[in-house]
Parts: structure tokens; sequence; C-alpha cells
């Protein structure tokens, strides 16, 4: 069967049609370099300018604030390796979370090797960190502190207006990873007083490849890559100027369309939750359910296993994620899950759920039509189904 | 990832599956922390495997290979069924992504374990 319902928004999303049409000119008739000379390069340097000026808005940052990578992995690491190659004769103390993306942890976990300590704070059942468990870990030696804002598995919103506080209480930077959160619900840099923040355009329906760092204009890195003057000397590289001109879009877009999305998703994320509580025995809801992404459900549905779950409904025409260790390359589940104190089996039993702008109320009566069978299937089949 | 037509066959049709109530041998192998834990009945008359069948908790491949797996020893005697290789199963299946051998091998050792069980049932050294 062909997929007909797409529940993967926090792995990816479609490029918005109107994100496309606003990208292809400059594919062809404005391909410029925008370091030439002539003043058809030089409109360019206006265009990406005004993409500049877009994302900017998203996050109510300053327009000098905002510099473009490759994605939220290229951001993330340029935050995390600017800030300690900086500030490395300061310190050597990097405070992070156990639940943050691979792009931050496997960054830390390389520090880790090259003479930094990194320290790793704990989340409760729900996926929280706990602002008093930051204020013990603080040494005179921190540098750094970068704590996700939501959570890409399960949705759990962190306090980071109270994180960044407690951090800057003590002269110490605060990175947040919030490429789940932008696009999705109101971030706001000066509200919420963050130093640095990661955001992916394929996250907001703009195109593949793209990210952005802001950094407040006080804060000095050093770069990772090196070459020609662009973004300030801060990101070498002649410029995806398609990928800018579209996580622009996307940034305008998302603006305008926050609201109307979480308006519309959330009943139908609690539908599809609801409906899988009442009719399937012993699962557990895995997040915040109060401070959750409205667009998010992670569910573990015990004695039976992940990937076999997402490949029967696949066949059904449904797209999902587990955080089984089977849907991925290593023997682990998901990291996430454990760090909430679920047990392996538990955590190789999760669901994912993510939705998006494209999703309709049908898709979560077909979902919850089509779930229960395959689970009692699999739960037929399973060792510790009958033994309860 | 990408299963062979034949694992996504076994794996959707799977039959030989649920508890084989009077079974003469179970091997219960593989770990829950793992993601993949089978279990193997088998039912013996005159050193033959006259019935098997398997319980299993894991992913598409583990569910595969203890499908293919049952099918292949049944009615056979316990000295060609102890003779069974992982191998043999992924290629059964023709060929299992690289990762997820591991799951042939639990359905090897599945196998073994239930006819150890077997033998030391019937004090068969």
């Amino acid at each position: 069967m062909d997929l007909k319902y797409y529940f993967d928004y926090n792995s990816t999303t479609p490029t918005d049609p109107r994100v496309v049409k606003e990208i292809i000119p400059y594919f062809s008739t404005k391909f410029f370099n925008p370091s030439s000379f002539y003043r058809k390069a030089g409109e360019i340097s206006i265009d990406i300018e005004n993409a500049r000026e877009r994302v900017a808005k998203l996050l109510n940052a300053e327009v000098n604030e905002i510099f473009f990578t490759s994605g939220g992995t290229e951001s993330d690491n340029l935050a995390i390796l600017g800030i300690t190659s900086k500030l490395k004769e300061k310190g050597n103390h990097i405070i992070t979370s156990k639940i943050e993306h691979s792009a931050v942890l496997n960054t830390c976990k390389y520090l880790s090797k090259n003479g930094f300590e990194v320290t790793y704070l704990p989340v409760d059942k729900y996926g929280l960190v706990n602002p008093d468990d930051l204020k013990k870990e603080i040494k005179d030696t921190t540098i750094l502190i970068t704590i996700m804002h939501a959570n890409n598995e399960i949705g759990t919103i962190q306090p980071v207006k109270e994180l960044s506080e407690i951090a800057h209480q003590r002269g110490i930077l605060f990175h947040t990873d919030a490429v789940q959160s932008a696009g999705k619900m109101k971030v706001d840099v000066k509200e919420l007083d963050i130093d640095m923040l990661t955001i992916s355009s394929h996250k907001i329906y703009g195109p593949k490849g793209m990210g952005v760092l802001f950094k407040k204009k006080r804060v000095k890195i050093i770069p990772m890559i090196f070459g020609g003057a662009h973004e300030k000397g801060l990101r070498a590289g002649t410029e995806n100027v398609p990928g800018i001109i579209g996580i622009g879009k996307a940034a305008e877009l998302a603006i305008l369309e926050m609201h109307e999305n979480e308006k519309r998703l959330k009943p139908i994320r609690d539908k599809i939750e609801k409906g899988i509580i009442e009719i399937i025995p012993d699962v557990i809801i895995n997040g915040n359910t109060d401070k959750r992404l409205y667009n998010t459900l992670n569910i573990s549905i015990k004695y039976i296993e992940g990937e076999s779950m997402l490949a029967f409904l696949d066949n059904q025409g449904f797209a999902l994620s587990s955080g089984s260790a089977c849907s991925s390359k290593s023997l682990e589940p998901s990291h996430v899950l454990l760090a909430l104190g679920l047990k392996h089996e538990e955590a190789h039993g999760s669901l994912r759920i993510s939705l998006g702008k494209y999703n309709k109320k049908e898709d979560a009566d077909k979902f919850i039509e089509v779930l229960p069978p395959i689970v009692e299937k699999l739960r037929s089949m399973s060792p510790f189904w009958k033994k309860k | 990832m990408l299963y062979s037509k034949k694992v996504m066959e076994h794996f959707q049709n799977t039959k030989n599956y649920g508890k084989l109530e009077d079974a003469d041998g179970i091997g219960k192998v593989g770990n829950p922390r793992c993601g993949d834990v089978m279990w193997i009945y088998i039912k013996v008359r005159d050193n033959k495997i006259i019935d098997a069948k398997y319980e299993t908790f894991g992913c598409v491949a583990a569910i595969a290979t203890s499908s293919m797996a049952i099918d292949m020893i049944k009615g056979k005697n316990i000295d060609e069924a102890l003779r069974f290789t992982n191998k043999a199963v992924a290629e059964a299946l023709d060929g299992l992504p690289p990762e997820k051998l591991h799951c042939s091998l639990l359905a090897e050792k599945g196998i073994k374990a239930a006819i150890e069980d077997y033998k030391s049932k019937k004090n068969i050294t």
C-alpha cells in the first residue's frame, strides 16, 4: 500500500509548495554567487538578507544574530565546539542533559575525549530537567550549558528560561537546541534569554541541508569551517542560496500558521492518545503530558517490539517511528526513553507519532482502527504477553 | 530498512506461532534488553520433530527467522535439526541486513536449546 498517513513530522517535513515556488528561480535565473561584483549578484545578497530578517522575526532576534549553516547538526556543533575552543583557557566543563539529540551528545562525547569534562543531567520520568540539579552541577570551570528546548522523541518542553537564568547568574553561556520547538511554538530568544540557539529548516517545511545558529552579538565563538568571509567569517563557504531563501519563506509561513497548526493538530494528537489508551491495555505514555509539543505522542506498547509494529503499520500506509533498537542501526533502544527510567523492553516497544500540517482529523480515526489488531497479533506471538 | 520479499512474507503470514501445550522441549533464548526473545517449542516422537512452534518478542527479522526456522526443522530428526545453522535460515530468507544477522543466530540457538531441553528431560546424552 502507498504511504497515505505520514505521522513522522519530527523526523522531517515535506517542503511547503509556497517555499518550493520561492526557491526555484535561485537554481536558474538567480543562480549568481552573492559575493560577485555585478549588480545581479548583489541583488542575491539582498534576498539573503531578507531571508535572514524573516528568520530573525521567527525568533525575535536581531538580523545580525542569525547565521546560516548546513543544518541543525552543524549549528549544534558550531555552538558547542565554537564556544569551547574560544573559552578553553577559562574552563573545561560543559553541562548538558541525558536526552539531547545526538548532534549535541556526540559533540560532547568528542570533547570529553579531548580534555573537557561533561556532566549529563538526568531527567525525571516525564523527561524534565530539574533546575536544582543544574544549580548543583555548576562549577568554576563550567563554560557552557546546552539543554534542548523540546525533545524530538517525547515532545517534553524544558523550562529553558529558568535554566538560562541559572546559567547567567553564574556568568555561564546558555545554548539550546530548538530544532523541534521553533516553528511549532513561540520561541523568543529575548524572553527566554538565550545566548545561542539552533534551528533546522527541514523540520519547519523548508528544504533539507539548511540550518540556523542564532548567536547573540556579544557571544564570541571560533568558527569550525574556514574559507571565505561568508556569514561574517563565522561559517565559510558560498551560501546555499536556495536553502537560505527556503528557510526564510518557511520561517515567514511558520509565524503566520503556527497557532492555526496548534489549534488543529492538538485535538488530533489527543484523539489518537485517548483512543489507544481506551482500546489497548498495558500501554505507557512517555513524556510530560502538560509540557509537551502539541504534535507529539510517544507511547510504549508493552510485550511487543516497535519495528514489528512499524512494519505492519507501513503495510497499512502509515509512516511513523519507534525508539526500538531495531528501527535504528544500533542495538540499544532510545537513550531518551531509557533516561525516563523505562525498561529496555518498554523502550523497544515504543511508537512515536508526530503530526504536521498536512494531517487530517480522519487520520486519527484510521490509526485507532488499524493499530489494535496489529498489537493483538504481535502480542499473540510474544512469549511475555500470555505469561502475565 | 529494506528486507527481502521472503522476509516480509514470513513476517506477515507467519504461522507456527503460539505456545505448544505438550511440548517435549522448550528453548528460551535472547534477552529483552536487546529487544529479541525467542522461545522454541518442539514435540518429538521416535527421535523426530513432529511439531514445533515459536513465541517471539522482537523485530521483523526475529519473527521471520523464527517462522522460517520452524518450517525448516519440522519433520526432521533430532540430529538433522542439530545441524541447523543461522546461515541456512538467512539464506532461505534470501538474506538479512547485516545488522540483523544476530536474529538468525538466535534461531539457531533456540533450536539447539529446545533439543537440549528435550534431551535432558529424557536423560539422553
